[in-house]
């Protein structure tokens, strides 16, 4: 146990250590890791925002959603009322259609009608002819009195 | 060893506790001691070869393994060495952010330096006792104690270092007016008794380094010697006690190389405080 130079020795290789210790030992490792730690964070704080993100684009989503059922039912909705207006003007068409056809045939018939009498009246004189013909047993002159039957005949 | 009688016990005791000394003999001139009165006769001018060899090479260790740490240091995934590395810097940064209240960039390296320096000279003491010594003596080298922690010389020249540390801060943080005062005027602030004063801090300031230096070097050098008395049982009855008793010493190890890097960072941080 004696004190001797080692003592000295010693103090000078502590020094030195020491003195590399700061140097080159220190500074890369602690920059490393503080570096990382603020890496960690970085990391943390935007897994954090992105959750956050997550959450609004979740909210986004449902709202648009539930914009676009609402505007579904809208249009369905219109497209109800379409359809209804579009059976409506066809029951009018057909309604108004129908009437055309049977004022069409109205016409017609009073047409047959008129034709129908036309072709009596042609006819009733030659018959009142013969009528006559035959009632007075006679031969009438048919150029006489065919003048006298048409006018009653346009009478009739 | 197995004991033969008392005097080859205590021959080996000593054998084992001599450290291998070269210096100027008065008779021989520069040369290694060949006994421990010849180690004394040559006074202070001789160096233990063992101690600074083993210190030196354990201060390289500590060095070349951080320095190949900080090579590879990513801010990515840490590797297994930049792990373990990295593990014992977050150590000292805390111990150094819990008991320094200054703003010092050399002490967390300082402390590193220390902490990872005086462990690895403790962790020699795990070898068994005769390993060495005896693998250099059939290299013909006399003595070889590898602990360098167990020499008073190492841990006093530490404890001497980081005693100019203080004396320097506190001179560059208080001024030499302000560290006379504090020395003249605590803990009595009363002219009649500066002198009281001046005995009282300069004593305590003096005994710092010593209690770092004695408290390692006498954990490290009662440890040895119950290692070596343990060496000198029976070969089959050697490891009933020097396992229980290496097991603690793991405890004793990390705890001393702990308290010596905690009380320089706490003394240091007493040199930077204003009073």
């Amino acid at each position: 146990m004696n004190i001797n130079m080692t003592l000295i020795g010693q103090t000078i290789a502590f020094a030195i250590f020491v003195w590399f210790c700061i140097k080159y030992v220190w500074p890369p490792i602690s920059t490393a890791l503080h570096e990382r730690q603020k890496r960690i964070a970085e990391g943390l704080d935007a897994a954090s925002r992105a959750s956050r993100d997550l959450e609004l684009a979740q909210e986004q989503a449902s709202q648009t959603l539930r914009e676009s059922k609402e505007q579904a039912s809208q249009i369905l909705e219109q497209a109800n009322k379409r359809s209804a207006q579009i059976v409506e003007e066809a029951r009018e068409q057909a309604r108004a259609e129908g009437e055309r056809l049977i004022a069409g045939a109205r016409a017609e018939i009073d047409q047959e009608i008129q034709r129908a009498k036309d072709e009596l009246r042609a006819q009733v004189s030659s018959l009142a002819v013969a009528g006559a013909e035959r009632v007075l047993e006679a031969s009438v002159d048919e150029k006489a009195h065919r003048k006298l039957l048409d006018q009653l005949a346009a009478e009739l | 060893m197995a004991a033969g009688n008392e005097v080859t016990a205590a021959s080996y005791i000593q054998h084992h506790l001599q450290n291998l000394t070269f210096g100027r003999h008065p008779e021989n001139g520069w040369s290694i001691a060949h006994s421990a009165e010849e180690a004394r006769e040559m006074g202070f001018w001789a160096i233990h070869l063992d101690t600074m060899g083993w210190s030196i090479a354990m201060g390289l260790l500590f060095i070349w393994l951080f320095r190949k740490a900080g090579k590879i240091a990513t801010t990515g995934v840490p590797g297994g060495l930049q792990n373990a590395v990295e593990m014992v810097i977050e150590f000292i940064e805390s111990l150094v952010r819990s008991a320094f209240h200054g703003r010092n960039p050399i002490i967390a390296p300082l402390a590193l330096t220390l902490f990872v320096w005086i462990l690895l000279m403790n962790t020699l003491k795990i070898i068994p006792v005769d390993y060495l010594p005896e693998l250099f003596a059939r290299l013909g080298v006399e003595y070889m104690k590898i602990v360098p922690t167990t020499d008073v010389n190492a841990t006093l020249g530490m404890a001497l270092g980081v005693f100019i540390l203080i004396l320097y801060y506190s001179f560059k943080v208080k001024g030499v007016g302000g560290f006379a005062r504090e020395l003249s005027l605590t803990p009595f602030n009363v002219w009649l008794l500066v002198p009281f004063n001046l005995v009282l801090e300069i004593v305590g300031l003096v005994v710092k380094p010593f209690s770092l230096a004695m408290r390692l070097f006498g954990n490290m050098f009662a440890g040895e010697v119950i290692f070596i008395l343990i060496a000198l049982l029976p070969f089959w009855a050697i490891w009933l006690l020097d396992v229980p008793w290496a097991i603690f010493h793991i405890l004793v190890i990390t705890l001393q190389a702990f308290i010596f890097t905690m009380l320089t960072v706490v003394y240091l941080s007493a040199a930077h405080e204003h009073h």
